[in-house]
């Protein structure tokens, strides 16, 4: 449990300072960004509390909108992808999910990937949306959320395939 | 039901820091954040320190010649910042923290409340106009950019005196919106636009940026103008803080009516 908990810390701690100063500089043609601070919600233990990760996950959000003064975008993308997690997890893992026996090492890369990408879109577009907060922009909130998942989705294929452990 | 709380209180926040002056917790000018910022700051000045030299040099130069052409005794190069005009004071500063890429863009400054830095404070750099003070702590500040959906600034023509609001659309960093210049104006192309003097924020005549287009908006009584900035807001490092001295008698003033 100790071992665990020093773990997720460590994770939360490293993921935010990666994103507040060195991801968000990217600025790729101006405006995309990718952020793989969400990697925290995505690799958090299935088995454990969900009202603890919706806590920690607008902890984690709040944190990065201190670091980028904006105000609640990211607390608010990030309860909500921590919220539907679950949902997720069903409909892109199936039935190992329900089985309760998940193990993010051992999954196949398919049905990762399905997950990733869900997570993603979903934290995007809900991220853009409230940053933009006019409906008569959606376009542009469209267009910013495509390519931010793009480059977004990538990292995190990246990191998870350099940071897999091989299942013991 | 700790989702709905949750999500309720970050939309809260949201739209907190969608109106002006208004977002209390969740700014970069704490002790943390701001204390990470200076520190990574502090290294990776030094990555173009070539580039923010020139620009120094440069702004030197053109000090230098504005005083022996005006022909103050040289000596008065060391004339205390106070002293100088006696309506603005100026202070020195760094960005720790930029940002060009959201629609409200926000700046975090190394100088605060322990250097007399306070709210609605100008902001300028050699080249031009960046913000206003937003946020102040102890040794941090926030600044609302121009590059920000809310920014509103007073700003005119130079070579006549008519005058509009500057603000920003969110799309492209190099250029900001001047609206609300009447019809009858002689505005035309590569014309020079500068801050009018009238918001009691910023003296009149800091340099904004140049006309690339413009147009007349819909009900065709006022012009939309496209300004190029002189400053180029992905690339700012050095910039210094304006204080009205008269601010104060002046807002009393108005309010007093």
């Amino acid at each position: 449990m100790n071992s665990i908990f020093s773990v997720h810390t460590i994770r939360f701690i490293a993921l935010v300072f990666i994103q507040v100063l060195i991801l968000n500089h990217i600025n790729f043609l101006g405006y995309i960004n990718p952020y793989i601070y969400i990697l925290f919600i995505a690799f958090f233990p299935v088995k454990n509390n969900r009202i603890i990760l919706i806590l920690l996950s607008f902890l984690l959000g709040l944190t990065i909108d201190m670091f980028l003064d904006t105000g609640g975008i990211h607390a608010g993308a990030c309860v909500f992808i921590a919220y539907i997690r679950p949902l997720i997890l069903k409909s892109s893992f199936g039935m190992i999910y329900e089985h309760q026996t998940i193990r993010f090492n051992t999954v196949e890369f398919g049905s990762k990937l399905t997950y990733f990408t869900l997570l993603t879109v979903l934290h995007h577009i809900v991220l853009f949306s409230l940053e933009i907060f006019s409906i008569s922009k959606i376009l542009l909130i469209l267009q910013k959320t495509l390519f931010s998942s793009i480059f977004t989705i990538l990292l995190i294929v990246i990191v998870n395939i350099i940071f897999s452990r091989k299942s013991k | 039901m700790l989702f709905l709380l949750l999500f309720g209180l970050s939309l809260l926040f949201t739209i907190q820091s969608h109106s002006y002056h208004k977002s209390k917790f969740i700014n970069s000018a704490n002790f943390l954040t701001g204390g990470v910022y200076n520190s990574v700051n502090n290294i990776s000045n030094y990555f173009d320190l070539k580039s923010q030299n020139q620009l120094l040099s440069e702004e030197n130069r053109r000090l230098r010649s504005l005083i022996s052409n005006t022909g103050i005794e040289s000596d008065s190069i060391f004339i205390d910042s106070i002293s100088f005009g006696k309506s603005y004071r100026f202070f020195s500063s760094n960005i720790i923290k930029n940002s060009y890429s959201l629609n409200n863009n926000i700046l975090t400054l190394n100088k605060g409340e322990n250097d007399s830095i306070k709210q609605d404070f100008g902001v300028i750099s050699s080249k031009g106009i960046i913000g206003i003070i937003d946020k102040t702590s102890r040794n941090y500040s926030t600044v609302i950019s121009i590059l920000n959906t809310t920014s509103r600034i007073s700003a005119q023509l130079k070579k006549s005196n008519h005058f509009g609001t500057l603000t920003w659309n969110g799309k492209d960093p190099k250029f900001a919106q001047l609206i609300d210049i009447p019809k009858i104006a002689p505005v035309s192309k590569g014309d020079t636009i500068i801050t009018s003097g009238r918001s009691s924020i910023f003296p009149k005549g800091v340099r904004v940026g140049i006309i690339e287009d413009f147009f007349l908006d819909q009900a065709e009584n006022y012009y939309e103008i496209n300004v190029k900035l002189f400053n180029d807001m992905t690339s700012i490092e050095h910039v210094y803080i304006i204080e009205n001295v008269n601010k104060e008698e002046i807002t009393n003033l108005l309010s007093s009516n």
